[in-house]
């Protein structure tokens, strides 16, 4: 069989360049194989990350021929044959040693986002329907891979953005918790205030690289941002809050984590 | 070593998955400093690999379902080598920890009336599986990992542990560890040190198992002087994937199994009918008749013999593929796609539909998937008191995939993730327990450079070999000599190669930088990996029986005398990566007659 050509881009923070690796083809075989065999017997000190090699960790996020991809998912014969595969760090984060980024960022909106926070539990457990419990399923199928975050434009290209700007992953958890048959919270004002839900012009590009297929615009987004309009400007939605009189909370309120 | 950078904690835990999270949980929620020290990103630990469910008697499914019927089980899944306490300890709690799950935001699968659905599941008599789809560990990490991130717990991701500092006592003090971003050296010192770090699977070739699962914790808790039981107990997953090679070893859900999947031969045959042991028969079904009656109804039939523990169903594809009758790619056919619908299918296993799909280009809706067994979890461990989790060593604690006792010789599937949060949660309290009446413990500044130095020797040799090679030897040794059928003379030769791979461990060179190199990282984890390697050896040479997840080809029966012991290891002089390990039969813990009467009743 023939060689696989990989461009891999190493270096750090303060810069790199690519370098060209020549492997033997195996059949089957994943961009992380090829990777992994690099490191085994050329570039031991290659950085790259990685854990469960099955797409279900979400570890080994890098880009692709400039596409965000997953390396453990990405098969060498689905690649254009005979080119040269070019293999980059994430753009939207920062590079701590070749492929290998600093996805703190998400770490710490993660710390942002306030609990959930459900009624007491009744004699017997909760009950919900499978109907209900779906629609979150869907957003809890993420498996933090964070590509979402790298290809979004708002902050691909705009690191001024990040202090304002959730982003998609987020704004899937949020969904979530806003659809979750038992959470008690009210995080939309909190959503459209301080997480930036309005900068984001539904362009479903994170959508196109969410390797779990999850329809983040059009079923987390999209929604998400029509509750919070509803929430702020709908006449019928506020009367109906008074007379209802809703238990859950104002985003203020909300960021008071629970015991 | 005063550049070195250092914190104090009441309680750390070592490790991220279910079982460190839990602990933290706990720990946290006493109102103590508790820090999460993990080798990856949080939230990437290998519990997300856990596909199927998590194993509790709700019976929500089954009314007639409840912890004794599920006690039951699980030890007769161990062959009877479980710690009895272990096994009741978890059979009555963990209902109570999957509710838990859900009041912290986890979404399991519901039943028609709105409560948890359970699947059905190898080696359990009833329905018992909470799930959601075939993605419930990743349910499991996500819901403790938000929780852990609501309490602000201290994480430190990305963060290796080499060793553990003790005192003149013996107690722990605390540990020391490096940051793969940076390659600088933290050291932690605790009141209370929770092990959670998970298994050694990556020790051979084809494995379920990610980088991670090198033993580590076996390790460090054995160099600080804790003990390890039943190391030989190593599970094969009968369904792991084989083709293409790239990808052998990765796991396939026992859930298809649960939903109506079948294994055939090359003849297309229905061949676990073939294996059923007499421990098994009387709750077997005898014709495909019987048994697919029961997938609906379980009073309709017996079970499947699809269904027989884990340990059964790898030994029967093992032997079903040396007498030739395998699949084009040495293993046998699964075979879902002619017994469900494809809606049904691509529903309940979604990420298995996936996996094949893009891996291997199979539609696991129109053909079946080719499976073989692969390495996956290890029953032995560090041995712990069921009730606190303490290890042998004081202020040291060990919960999940690194304790020994609770699966005795053959784990139940579903039983891993209802373990973490049963024992990580015991763990947590015990943990807390000793911190809150312990004043601050000061390391030991030689232990400290004693084993900054270790770790960076990698780096002083000029020469020496690649570590990338050695792992490579290891694996290749595991996979062929201490693999899922085991031989006196194999095993014999493994021990002394193993030695010889000890010494050439000492002589690992590597290059680069200490930012984020995976080569040296690698190095520190080849003394975890060869020193269980040679606890599994060892065990698996001393046993001299078929039991679990040790088949000895020479003895392929069990032996009662060998049922009721554990074989016991521990460094006897010195403690490190070059001491000598012992290992003795002691025996089992004996379980108390109204438990007995349990399996009594039973054999009536």
């Amino acid at each position: 069989m023939s060689d696989v050509v990989m461009h891999v881009w190493r270096g750090d923070a303060d810069g790199g360049q690519f370098e060209e690796y020549t492997i033997p083809k195996q059949d089957g075989e994943v961009v992380l194989d090829v990777i992994h065999r690099i490191q085994a017997t050329e570039a031991p000190d290659l950085a790259c990350r990685w854990n469960c090699k099955a797409g279900k960790c979400g570890s080994c996020s890098a880009e692709i021929n400039g596409k965000p991809r997953l390396l453990c998912m990405t098969r060498i014969d689905t690649l254009p044959e005979g080119e040269t595969i070019t293999v980059t760090p994430m753009r939207a984060f920062p590079v701590i040693r070749d492929l290998v980024t600093d996805v703190s960022f998400n770490y710490e909106q993660a710390r942002k986002v306030p609990a959930f926070n459900p009624p007491p539990r009744p004699e017997g457990g909760y009950r919900m329907s499978q109907i209900d419990v779906e629609r979150g399923q869907e957003f809890r199928k993420c498996i933090e891979c964070f590509m979402c975050q790298d290809v979004c434009h708002v902050i691909r290209d705009h690191e001024e953005n990040k202090s304002r700007y959730a982003g998609p992953r987020f704004f899937i958890r949020y969904a979530e918790l806003e659809m979750h048959p038992l959470d008690t919270n009210d995080r939309r004002d909190l959503v459209r205030e301080e997480m930036g839900l309005g900068m984001c012009n539904i362009t479903k590009c994170c959508t196109e690289v969410c390797p779990e297929h999850i329809k983040i615009t059009d079923n987390a987004i999209i929604p998400l941002k029509e509750r919070v309009v509803d929430a702020d400007y709908d006449p019928i939605a506020w009367l109906g809050r008074k007379i209802r009189r809703r238990t859950k909370r104002t985003a203020a309120e909300a960021k008071v984590q629970p015991d | 070593m005063s550049q070195i950078e250092h914190h104090d904690y009441d309680v750390i835990v070592i490790g991220a998955g279910g079982a460190g999270l839990r602990a933290a949980i706990e720990a946290k929620g006493r109102g103590l400093k508790v820090a999460l020290v993990c080798k990856s990103l949080l939230g990437k630990a290998h519990t997300v690999m856990a596909e199927g469910g998590v194993a509790a008697a709700m019976g929500n499914v089954y009314a007639e379902d409840n912890w004794k019927v599920h006690f039951r089980d699980t030890m007769r899944g161990g062959k009877m080598l479980n710690h009895w306490r272990m096994a009741q300890l978890h059979a009555q709690e963990s209902p109570d920890r999957v509710q838990e799950l859900e009041g912290w935001g986890a979404l399991f699968d519901r039943t028609k009336d709105g409560k948890i659905l359970q699947r059905d599941f190898g080696g359990h008599r009833y329905a018992r599986l909470a799930h959601v789809g075939d993605r419930t560990g990743l349910e499991l990490i996500r819901t403790l990992q938000q929780r852990a991130v609501s309490m602000d717990i201290d994480v430190f991701m990305e963060c290796k542990v080499v060793r553990l500092t003790t005192d003149n006592d013996g107690a722990v003090t605390g540990a020391v560890a490096y940051w793969r971003p940076t390659g600088e050296f933290v050291t932690f010192g605790a009141k209370s040190i929770v092990l959670a770090t998970g298994g050694v699977g990556k020790s051979w070739k084809f494995t379920s198992n990610s980088w991670e699962s090198t033993g580590d914790g076996h390790a460090i808790a054995m160099w600080a002087g804790a003990s390890l039981i039943d190391m030989e107990c190593v599970q094969f997953h009968p369904t792991g994937m084989v083709w293409p090679l790239s990808v052998r070893g990765i796991l396939v859900t026992e859930g298809v199994r649960g939903d109506g999947g079948v294994l055939r031969n090359s003849d297309g045959k229905r061949f676990m009918f073939d294996y059923v042991a007499d421990m098994f028969r009387a709750e077997t079904a005898e014709s495909e008749d019987e048994a697919d009656r029961w997938y609906d109804d379980h009073t309709a039939g017996r079970r499947p013999p699809e269904l027989l523990p884990r340990d059964e169903v790898a030994r029967s594809i093992n032997t079903e593929v040396k007498a030739g009758r395998g699949s084009p790619h040495g293993g046998v056919f699964l075979d879902i796609a002619s017994r469900r619908t494809a809606d049904d299918i691509r529903k309940r296993l979604p990420s298995m539909y996936h996996q094949f799909m893009e891996l291997a280009g199979v539609d696991i809706t129109r053909e079946a998937m080719e499976v073989g067994p692969t390495c996956h979890y290890i029953m032995g461990g560090v041995q712990v008191d069921p009730d606190t989790a303490a290890t042998s060593v004081p202020g040291l604690y060990a919960a999940g995939e690194v304790a020994g006792g609770m699966h005795g010789s053959n784990r139940l599937g579903g039983n891993s993730l209802s373990d973490l949060i049963v024992f990580g949660r015991r763990a947590g309290i015990a943990a807390a327990d000793r911190a809150e009446n312990l004043r601050q413990p000061s390391l030991s500044e030689s232990q400290v450079t004693e084993y900054v130095d270790e770790a960076l020797a990698p780096f002083t040799r000029e020469s020496g070999e690649n570590p990338y090679d050695l792992q490579h030897e290891l694996q290749e040794l595991m996979q062929a000599n201490v693999g899922i059928i085991r031989t006196e003379s194999e095993l014999v030769e493994a021990l002394e190669k193993l030695e010889v791979l000890k010494e050439r461990a000492a002589n690992v060179a590597v290059g680069g930088g200490r930012v984020y190199n995976p080569g040296w990282n690698l190095a520190t984890d080849l003394p975890s990996m060869l020193t269980v390697s040679t606890c599994t050896a060892q065990g698996a040479r001393d046993r001299r029986e078929s039991r679990g997840g040790q088949t000895r080809e020479d003895f392929p029966k069990a032996d009662p005398e060998l049922g009721k012991v554990n074989f016991v290891q521990r460094q006897s002089s010195g403690r490190g990566f070059s001491s000598e390990i012992t290992i003795t039969p002691e025996p089992l813990p004996v379980m108390p007659d109204e438990l007995m009467a349990i399996f009594e009743e039973e054999s009536k």
